[in-house]
């Protein structure tokens, strides 16, 4: 049914009709005992490290909504392109809508230029796209790559702020996963040293904030190639619960057994040839 | 890619386009189409983005086509906006889906992908205008 108060087809992009009705509502939910549904967030530790191989990328894997754990295995690290991973803090739907847009350009840009994308062209991206937004979209990410021009870490906070250091934490638990960087980061680590540190901070993370917990994710990438290790590390506050519930066999003990054999004659016997060409 | 300089550019007040239907033929509310005024309603945008997002092409051209006029001259500019304005006119009556695929090869659309291309995508609309009503608004002869 056509509408006579439409007058111009609706723009795309961000709609913003029922913002007055969320406040009402939110005014409402108040003074009643229901609350407006938390979004999930990533309440989080993440950490990465700059080597001289590559750079080593680490991150826990809880999801909280509110007080409650809503994913015990989420995987906080994204995939952006061949040569460049990013773990994302805060907003789960936000960090991975933008990590998303993001890998979809890069892809676009590489196909039109023929050539690979760089770390700083996916940070500039990044902090154009956060600073529009004005920090409404609650994404800090922790971006590192390896291009052309050697191993980048990249921090971009949710206002559109950038830093580029050789060691990084972000998150809830970042104070306690810095803690260990600070302590124990030495320029050009080896792989497996800069593995350890980045699996020590993000445990510490896990052990000190209530927002990380569960496994440990650790992404490694070199010149050579990703390696996704998921899980690194489990929690060994596992859940036992085991998925099937069928009864195995010779749970039931046998008490006799009679055999009657069931005597068939044949009948009619016809053979049918079945042609497979 | 966004341009930094010249933020001077930027005006404080920027005309904002999406309170234009409310204004009828005589330069009053009009009321038969779009109910009764509120004038807390038209004052103030709800949302922090609100304003922002509905200038944000508008003040990202004006930005760079400032930058480029002190850089090149001002026929760069120029002839670009002549270009925006030849491809703009090519597309369908107001009520019909158009493509405007050379409007979006001129400003670099359709390398990159943004909100605007996953949200609210118009070929998905759920509201359907009267046809003759809109091809009169969009003649001016509302």
């Amino acid at each position: 049914m056509a509408l006579s108060n439409v007058l111009e087809t609706p723009a795309s992009g961000f709609n913003f009709e029922n913002v007055s009705r969320n406040v009402a509502l939110d005014g409402l939910l108040e003074g009643g005992h229901t609350k407006a549904p938390k979004p999930m967030k990533t309440g989080t530790t993440i950490a990465g490290v700059v080597c001289k191989d590559g750079v080593v990328l680490g991150a826990d894997t809880r999801a909280t909504s509110g007080e409650v754990v809503a994913d015990k295995m989420c995987a906080k690290i994204h995939y952006i392109s061949p040569n460049m991973y990013c773990c994302g803090a805060g907003t789960a739907a936000d960090t991975e809508k933008t990590t998303d847009l993001l890998s979809s350009n890069l892809t676009i840009f590489s196909m039109t230029s023929g050539r690979n994308p760089r770390v700083v062209m996916a940070v500039n991206i990044l902090q154009d796209m956060l600073f529009r937004y004005k920090g409404q979209i609650g994404a800090s990410l922790i971006l590192g790559g390896v291009d052309c021009t050697g191993n980048h870490l990249y921090t971009v906070g949710p206002y559109g702020s950038i830093d580029n250091v050789p060691y990084l934490a972000m998150g809830s638990g970042d104070l306690a996963a810095l803690g260990i960087l600070e302590d124990r980061f030495k320029p050009n680590m080896e792989l497996e040293e800069a593995k350890e540190l980045v699996r020590d901070a993000i445990h510490s993370g896990i052990m000190s904030d209530l927002g990380s917990g569960n496994n440990i994710d650790i992404c490694v990438i070199t010149k050579q190639g990703v390696d996704y290790i998921r899980p690194y590390q489990e929690s060994e506050y596992k859940d036992k619960r085991q998925r099937r519930y069928k009864y195995r066999p010779g749970t039931t003990s046998i008490l006799t057994e009679k055999i009657v054999p069931l005597e068939l004659e044949v009948v009619q016997e016809t053979v049918q040839r079945m042609h497979t060409a | 890619m966004n341009t930094r300089g010249l933020r001077s550019q930027l005006k404080d007040s920027v005309p904002v386009t999406g309170m234009g239907p409310q204004v009828g033929a005589y330069g009053v509310q009009d009321t038969l189409r779009s109910g009764f005024s509120s004038v807390k309603n038209e004052l103030l945008p709800s949302h922090a983005l609100e304003l922002s997002e509905k200038n944000f092409q508008l003040n990202q051209d004006k930005m760079n086509f400032s930058t480029l006029r002190n850089i090149q001259g001002l026929h760069a500019p120029l002839k670009l906006q002549m270009e925006y304005r030849a491809a703009r006119q090519i597309q369908r009556l107001p009520f019909l889906q158009s493509s405007h695929l050379a409007l979006d090869t001129l400003k670099g659309n359709d390398e990159s992908i943004s909100f605007e291309d996953i949200l609210n995508d118009p070929a998905q609309s759920e509201m359907m205008g009267e046809p003759h009503v809109m091809v009169e608004y969009k003649l001016g002869m509302m």
